[in-house]
């Protein structure tokens, strides 16, 4: 199975993600930068005879110590999905699969005003699969609920077993719902179900996309 | 000079509008594109310094909004990491020169303030 399949379509998937991160860390460094400067501030007031405040300082080491944590969730989600294209089969756990796509989407899905959410799980869920690609068809799904949810909306996620099989549940679509043509599959996530041996199916009365992705014959 | 600050990064606002309250410039802040039309009922601002992209209303929006009911009002566009369509509209929105990418040096900032209500 190899990334000819997603061709330009990949690789634009990939440009997009990246692209995300590094405004994510833009962000981060903006906030560290104003704070620096901050500092400075202070100091430069003190040399005009404004006592030091320990308590403001103490406020800047925390805000500096706070955003370095968040830059490292953000490079550590960043490594992993750069990572994803070493193998083009490799046994994943889905169930982490799908939260790093959660998190590689939560900026995008802020801008739309709605969440993704996915209830506890206990057990990995496996499959044989390419990593790159199902994170690829992955993110389709998510980018088309996007557009088709309400501001405000939770929708939710589901990866469950099914004998060799694994189902990807998208439910409580809002914008699903009264749809009666969705075009679902388009070309682009056609190309990637058939290399992934996969189906979407979407229920447009119960707001539901399911990705069924088989495990017997990835 | 009266300034609007909105960006959904609410530390990033906030430690810049503290910054400029030591530098005599009278700054609010605000976290969404909402926010920011409630404030510009209440108060008269010279200039909003808005966040390109922000949850909900987005910076361009946001300022064609503002502009309907302040067209005195005069802006300033942020972005953390601009592609080239976000800098030619933000270009044609503000001008070039009035579209700064993060982290944004205060002073320059100000410099940039001071030149969009042509002081």
């Amino acid at each position: 199975m190899s990334y000819d399949v997603t061709g330009e379509v990949g690789l634009q998937f990939f440009g997009k993600m990246i692209a995300s991160i590094s405004h994510e860390i833009k962000n981060v460094l903006a906030v560290i930068n104003e704070n620096a400067g901050l500092l400075e501030d202070f100091i430069l007031m003190e040399e005009k005879g404004v006592p030091l405040n320990p308590e403001k300082l103490k406020r800047i080491s925390t805000k500096a110590k706070e955003q370095v944590k968040r830059a490292d969730g953000i490079i550590q989600n960043m490594n992993r999905f750069a990572h994803s294209v070493d193998e083009t089969v490799k046994t994943i756990d889905v169930i982490d699969t799908m939260e790093l796509m959660i998190k590689l989407s939560a900026r995008f899905s802020d801008m739309f005003g709605m969440s993704f959410t996915m209830g506890s799980h206990f057990d990995p869920v496996k499959i044989e699969t390419n990593p790159f690609l199902l994170q690829n068809v992955i993110w389709f799904c998510l980018d088309n609920i996007m557009n088709l949810a309400k501001n405000g909306d939770t929708v939710s996620i589901a990866v469950e077993q099914n004998g060799c099989d694994v189902l990807i549940r998208f439910f409580g679509i809002s914008g699903l719902d009264g749809m009666t043509n969705c075009d679902l599959p388009a070309e682009r996530e056609t190309i990637l179900l058939k290399a992934l041996n996969g189906k979407l199916q979407v229920d447009n009365g119960a707001g539901e996309i399911v990705l069924c992705l088989n495990g017997n014959k990835n | 000079m009266r300034v609007l600050l909105v960006d959904d990064e609410e530390e990033l606002v906030s430690t810049l509008a503290e910054r400029l309250s030591y530098r005599e410039i009278n700054a609010d802040w605000v976290t969404s594109g909402l926010a920011a039309l409630e404030m510009a009922k209440n108060y008269k601002y010279d200039i909003a310094v808005l966040d390109v992209k922000m949850p909900g209303i987005s910076g361009f929006e946001l300022k064609k909004s503002l502009q309907n009911k302040h067209p005195a009002m005069k802006y300033i566009f942020l972005t953390g990491h601009g592609s080239e369509d976000d800098f030619k509209t933000g270009a044609e929105e503000a001008g070039a020169e009035y579209y700064l990418v993060k982290p944004v040096n205060i002073d320059s900032l100000i410099k940039k303030m001071n030149e969009v209500i042509g002081l």
